[in-house]
């Protein structure tokens, strides 16, 4: 089974490497572009078939070491 | 005072520490490897700064599963004292020691200068023997300092007095919250802070702002 796993910063958490990003975007002439926040996708390969369990593991494994619950928070996609 | 000094991978300034501690105390710190399960008995451990495990997902996230960290928790329960400077305060807030996180520096450039500081609280077994509001000055050299944690939290940090150190008016070298540079835990027995009070205790290094830091330590445990 494969999961992917997306950690972004929590709202309101400043994220001055997004606001550098949109600054350069706009700098390129793409003038559309407001406010910018990023993060990071981690991929993972899981052994087993059980996807509600995959999930647990997966919240567990974000709560214990994948994010900072302080400042960032998780989405878990199971493919 | 028996000291350690905990070593990760990419650590850096554990011999500055060993160096500060060393003339300090007099004794040489017993250097501990972070995959050692066991730590020696002592009054004081220093997580060092540096770039534990190449900063990887989160600087301090990797150092706070290794095995030593187990027994720095339980050396932390037992109100036994944590130094954590720099990586090290990263390492102690990405293990729940000390609340909040330290971020990306708001200009997004790594900052490597002396800074001027305020101790804002001198009721700790790290800073007693620093005046109330003295200023001093320690270097900072750090990508990753900026001090964030929800209002709640800042608000309770201060109430109960746990901000140590504070960035002097006007040096916030990396947008931490509050002016924040080093702060305690609840019991008072662990402190965390971005400047690095180990390389000013010698005039020869540039200052000796950092010394009472130590003494106030060892004062209080010998």
């Amino acid at each position: 089974m494969k999961a992917r796993v997306f950690i972004t910063l929590k709202n309101g958490v400043l994220d001055p490497q997004g606001k550098a990003i949109g600054h350069a975007l706009n700098g390129l002439g793409f003038d559309s572009v407001g406010e910018v926040r990023q993060g990071k996708v981690i991929d993972l390969e899981l052994s087993g078939s059980d996807a509600a369990k995959a999930k647990e593991d997966l919240k567990a494994m974000c709560e214990k070491l994948l994010a900072n619950t302080v400042i960032e928070k998780y989405e878990i996609e199971i493919k | 005072m028996k000291s350690a000094v905990i070593v990760f991978p990419a650590s850096n300034c554990d011999r500055d520490a060993k160096v500060a501690l060393t003339q300090m105390t007099g004794k040489a710190p017993a250097m501990v490897w972070h995959q050692d399960s066991e730590l020696p008995d002592v009054d004081l451990v220093v997580l060092p700064g540096g770039f534990s495990y190449g900063d990887y997902l989160r600087c301090g996230a990797m150092a706070s599963q290794s095995n030593v960290m187990r027994e720095v928790k339980r050396h932390a329960d037992k109100g036994g004292k944590v130094l954590g400077i720099c990586n090290g305060f990263q390492v102690l807030t990405e293990s729940h020691l000390l609340p909040g996180a330290l971020m990306r520096n708001a200009a997004l450039k790594f900052v490597c200068k002396p800074v001027g500081l305020e101790v804002s609280e001198t009721q700790s077994a790290f800073t007693r023997k620093y005046e109330n509001g003295q200023r001093v000055t320690f270097p900072v050299a750090h990508g990753e300092g900026s001090y964030f944690a929800d209002d709640e939290t800042l608000d309770r940090l201060e109430g109960e007095n746990r901000v140590a150190f504070r960035y002097a008016r006007g040096e916030n070298p990396n947008g931490s919250a509050r002016d924040i540079a080093g702060i305690l835990s609840e019991k008072r027995n662990v402190l965390g802070l971005m400047p690095h009070p180990e390389r000013v205790v010698d005039k020869v290094l540039g200052g000796t702002d950092g010394r009472a830091l130590f003494q106030s330590l060892i004062e209080n445990l010998t």
